[in-house]
């Protein structure tokens, strides 16, 4: 139905927010210069270490209450050891051959690599084919079968649980209105909170290895889960669910048979989605001591091994690759009807083919020992010679230079400076401007959460820390957008050009967050510059992407009306193309913020000086109650920022009638 | 303001089968609260004002047993919500809905359901099929949600896709059927349970002009051969004229006129009624019985009651006479005036 809108007169009043922003503009600048000429009282400057409360012991108390008290940890120790363990020993023992239940030999690698073919082909045709069993030929014959099948058994568990829970709760969120308004906020703040935060509880209360990897990989994927399945359900035309009224369905059967069925689409992105982030948060656990890929790429990197790094890194890209391409086939795939008196076995030809290939690659393996599984000696690993050409090429004197000449002005004039710029403005004059900036570019409401969010921030006193996380996160983004936005509009300027850097973005999307770090490492070493390199190039991806989303996605009738109007090409870009293109180039911008955050913390694994460095030397202990103040830093950092950019885009694509 | 109720039904003398009692559908917050604290007599706009929306304003309309009730109205004038508020996917705010002498919002949850599958059938405009099974299991929907075996509600999908004429399409999914096609799936579902009620809402006004047509003959086949109770929607005053036993014109949630098609177009109750009417050729609605003056006689060939004056065309422009017989039947009912009719006839009536 219409709703009805009432337009109330508001007064003109001069407390308007751009003005308040501008006057806590202007304070801030007063209050550093006073700073600069030492005027300033201490306590303005940097919170007296006396006034900060001791969040963390409070949480620890609170955190020891649950855990002892309440008895959680038994639960979740039973949980861990019981059916946790034994789902992880059973997918383990089938992928690779671990002396557990069901006690199976290993699955051969070349039956699994043909069924992913024939999943392929009955999905997407013969390029998926080819995709999926050459990833998993390239991951045997490159002798890196077992550790990959260590990161799959944990996915093979983790994910289908995360898909499991996230609609049921994105059911339970759809129906009971009280349910969504209580975990609406809850996920917001788990997808931003950093990922060392969900590492250290989960090893507290579910072991160190598989198991803690599991759950915190769980959790890590469900909240998009829970957000495609509120939203799928919502948007089941209300045709079809009073047709399914109308045919007498029970509330059990609307829902069973009516509302998912309806919702299948964005049930299976969510799936895409839960496969993506597991796949990305199986990498990680390595930090919890998670075997497979992720821990040797770790060591790996740790020894500065960039061939075997290289060569695992490709492993985990083909994989992502695969994964999500498999995925994102089946939510397109729509089920078509065969002609009457069709055969079963035509109907299910590809079920019948994939076990054929399965049971013919099994018994084969039986006879043929490297059908079945690759020594280490017999693979194909030409790790110690990339890593020589490459550190060869890195030894060109060109190349030294130029990357020495990068770091030394990076480093040199831009980030040093910026960072002490930073960190010379007093606490309060930095909070002020942040606000300021909430307030003009998202209202009353982003500037109070921004007040107060950033308030807290200081509280916690990793002031200092917070900042130097900031800074790196705001020069990567900067260097981002100054690379980012001249690549996205060139691109959109042709859409040939358009998709394939769309692709391309795509492709780059999917490959989970640590393998960003690679290149960088190798250009740049272990470094400072390596670690906004590695965030920038992280960052850049959904900046180029939604710029060429926004530009291209410009109504034709405008900039036809432009070109009748006789724009040349840069008015046409300047006055119209890019206005209109604002708002969706801002979500882009959000999501790089977004990215950098979860960037910035996985590069403390580089060595920076931040709030993830600290984070990561949590993890070796039980420090619950600090872990969690800090994360919590970047949390409420990453949403005050969130809040205020997406908001502003919002009002103004409702401005624009987009 | 004319309602139901100064209509004299001509069709059918039985308890009718729905009968609705200034029934009231309001949006908004508290609804209820609103109504019955809203005083007498307060306009559309009046409760617009106030922040409410009346979807369905104080309507009292009767449907008997085998009638086609056609209700017409411009897009928002509350049709849609009447028709929902009949087979309360729409819960009403005031006033009593009954079917078959039952209030229905008395009903609980389960005997809903019940009376939905036992005796409702709905008809979509935009056909409201599940994209993920095929006809077959679309029409057998019904079927299956009220627990009948496989056997038994395949045969009888079978059957109503027959009468729909869908034979060999039993496996194809919804979107692999032009729209002409999909409606047909829709009807044959709602046709699945052999209801005795029958809403159509607006189920013909997404197709394609000829299509329309096409379905709209396949449909009157169906009724002559089913003979249900229909409550049937639509914005197109010609599909209208074409189906209606009787037809209720709606504007602002209130029924305007609810008469047959040929009181509608010769004697409007409303101002906005008659600017509805306007534009139709009015000889192919208006029939004899309406233009007769009882106890009136006249000489020579009686004509049929039930005829249009446009299929009288011919006589009336080459008889001579001045009164001529009607007979309903065998039964002779009066006489009309031939320049009446010929008025009709050119539209200067």
């Amino acid at each position: 139905m219409v709703a009805v809108t009432t337009h109330t007169a508001q007064p003109p009043s001069r407390l308007t927010p751009s003005f308040i922003a501008m006057c806590l503009f202007v304070i801030a600048l007063l209050l550093t210069v006073i700073q600069y000429v030492g005027l300033l009282p201490t306590l303005l400057y940097r919170l007296p270490e006396a006034w900060i409360p001791p969040f963390a012991a409070w949480l620890d108390v609170a955190f020891n209450f649950v855990r002892y008290d309440l008895a959680l940890e038994k639960v979740t120790r039973w949980f861990a050891e019981g059916p946790l363990q034994f789902m992880l020993d059973t997918t383990a023992n089938i992928l690779y051959g671990k002396r557990r239940w069901p006690n199976f030999e290993q699955v051969p690698w070349s039956a699994v690599a043909a069924v992913a073919a024939v999943l392929g082909y009955s999905l997407g045709g013969w390029r998926l084919a080819v995709l999926a069993g050459a990833t998993f030929i390239w991951t045997a014959l490159i002798g890196q079968w077992k550790i990959a099948m260590e990161t799959m058994s944990v996915l093979f568990v983790a994910a289908p649980l995360a898909f499991c829970l996230g609609l049921g709760l994105g059911i339970l969120a759809w129906k009971f209105s009280w349910v969504d308004r209580a975990i609406k906020p809850i996920l917001s703040v788990l997808q931003t909170l950093p990922f060392f935060t969900y590492l250290l509880p989960a090893v507290i209360f579910f072991k160190v290895g598989p198991t803690a990897g599991a759950v915190a990989t769980i959790i890590y994927a469900i909240p998009p889960m829970v957000l495609m399945t509120t939203l799928g359900l919502k948007k089941v035309p209300p045709e079809i669910v009073e047709a399914g009224k109308m045919s007498g369905c029970t509330r059990w059967q609307m829902l069973r048979h009516v509302y998912v069925p309806s919702a299948r689409t964005e049930i299976l992105v969510g799936v895409n989605q839960v496969i993506m982030l597991c796949l990305a948060m199986v990498v990680l656990t390595a930090f919890i001591g998670m075997p497979g890929l992720g821990a040797k790429l770790l060591a790996m990197m740790g020894s500065f091994k960039l061939g075997r790094s290289f060569e695992i890194g490709v492993t985990i890209v083909l994989l992502a690759v695969t994964l999500d391409r498999l995925s994102k086939a089946w939510v397109v795939k729509l089920p078509k009807h065969f002609e009457k008196d069709t055969p079963w076995w035509i109907r299910n030809k590809y079920l019948i083919i994939g076990l054929g290939a399965f049971v013919s690659f099994t018994v084969l393996g039986q006879f043929v020992e490297w059908f079945a599984e690759i020594g280490r000696r017999q693979s194909f690993s030409q790790g110690k010679e990339i890593d020589t050409a490459i550190k060869s090429f890195l030894a060109i004197d060109a190349i030294q230079n130029t990357t020495m000449a990068i770091r030394y002005v990076l480093n040199v004039w831009i980030l040093n400076p910026f960072r002490d710029f930073l960190l010379s403005i007093p606490t309060v004059a930095f909070i002020m401007l942040v606000v300021a900036g909430a307030l003009a570019l998202g209202g009353k409401r982003s500037g109070i959460y921004a007040a107060v969010f950033f308030s807290l921030v200081a509280l916690t006193g990793w002031w200092d820390r917070s900042v130097i996380t900031l800074y790196s996160v705001i020069s990567a983004v900067i260097l981002a957008v100054a690379i980012g936005l001249p690549i996205g509009i060139l691109a959109a300027r042709s859409k040939a050009w358009s998709e394939r850097v769309l692709l391309i973005c795509d492709t780059a999307q999917t490959f989970p967050s640590f393998i960003y770090l690679i290149p960088a490492i190798m250009l740049f070493g272990i470094t400072a510059t390596s670690v906004v390199m590695s965030i920038l190039i992280f960052a850049m991806v959904p900046l180029v992407r939604y710029t060429i989303e926004g530009l291209r996605n410009v109504p034709p009738e405008m900039t036809e009306a432009a070109d009748m109007s006789g724009a040349t090409r840069m008015q046409k870009l300047w006055n119209v193309q890019l206005p209109l293109a604002l708002p969706t180039m801002a979500v882009g911008f959000n999501q790089a913020i977004m990215f950098a955050f979860f960037m910035v913390i996985i590069a403390a694994f580089i060595g920076t000086q931040d709030l993830g460095q600290e984070l990561q030397k949590t993890l070796a202990g039980t420090n619950m109650g600090k872990n969690f103040v800090l994360g919590i830093c970047v949390s409420l950092m990453a949403l005050t920022f969130d809040m205020a950019i997406m908001t502003w885009a919002e009002t103004k694509k409702r401005a624009l009638g987009l | 303001m004319l309602g139901a109720n100064e209509t004299v039904d001509l069709m059918t003398s039985d308890v009718p089968v729905i009968s609705s009692k200034n029934v009231w559908k309001i949006f908004g917050d508290n609804p209820g609260g609103y109504l019955s604290r809203m005083p007498a007599g307060h306009s559309y706009d009046d409760i617009r004002a106030d922040g409410y929306i009346a979807g369905v304003k104080d309507v009292s309309i009767e449907v008997s047993k085998g009638e086609m009730l056609v209700i017409m109205g411009l897009s928002g004038s509350g049709k849609s919500t009447l028709v929902r508020c009949f087979s309360r996917l729409h819960d009403i705010t005031g006033g009593t809905i009954e079917v078959e002498g039952q209030d229905i919002m008395s009903l609980s949850e389960k005997d809903l359901i019940e009376l939905r599958r036992s005796k409702m059938g709905m008809v979509f405009q935009s056909f409201g099929l599940l994209p993920h099974r095929t006809v077959l299991d679309n029409i057998a929907f019904p079927l299956e949600m009220r627990g009948q075996n496989r056997h038994d509600r395949r045969a009888r999908a079978l059957e109503v896709i027959e009468l729909v004429g869908l034979e060999g399409r039993e496996n194809y999914f919804p979107r692999e059927l032009s729209g002409g096609q999909q409606q047909r799936v829709g009807i044959a579902r709602s046709l699945a349970i052999e209801p005795d009620i029958w809403f159509l809402d607006e189920p013909f006004s997404a197709l394609d002009p000829l299509i329309r047509r096409e379905m709209q003959d396949e449909f009157l086949r169906l009724q002559d051969m089913l003979g249900k109770t229909i409550v049937f929607i639509t914005h197109d005053f010609d599909e209208a004229l074409r189906l209606a036993d009787r037809i209720a014109i709606m504007k602002d949630g209130a029924v305007e006129q609810c008469a047959t098609p040929d009181q509608i177009v010769m004697k409007p109750a409303t101002e906005y009624v008659r600017k509805f009417t306007e534009d139709i050729d009015k000889s192919r609605v208006v029939r004899a019985s309406l233009l007769v003056q009882p106890g009136a006689t006249g000489d020579g060939m009686p004509v049929s009651a039930s005829a249009t004056i446009h299929d009288l065309a011919a006589i009336l422009v080459a008889d001579t006479r001045e009164m001529i017989p009607v007979v309903d039947g065998d039964k002779a009912i009066g006489a009309m005036s031939r320049q009446h009719a010929l008025k009709v006839l050119v539209g200067t009536s």
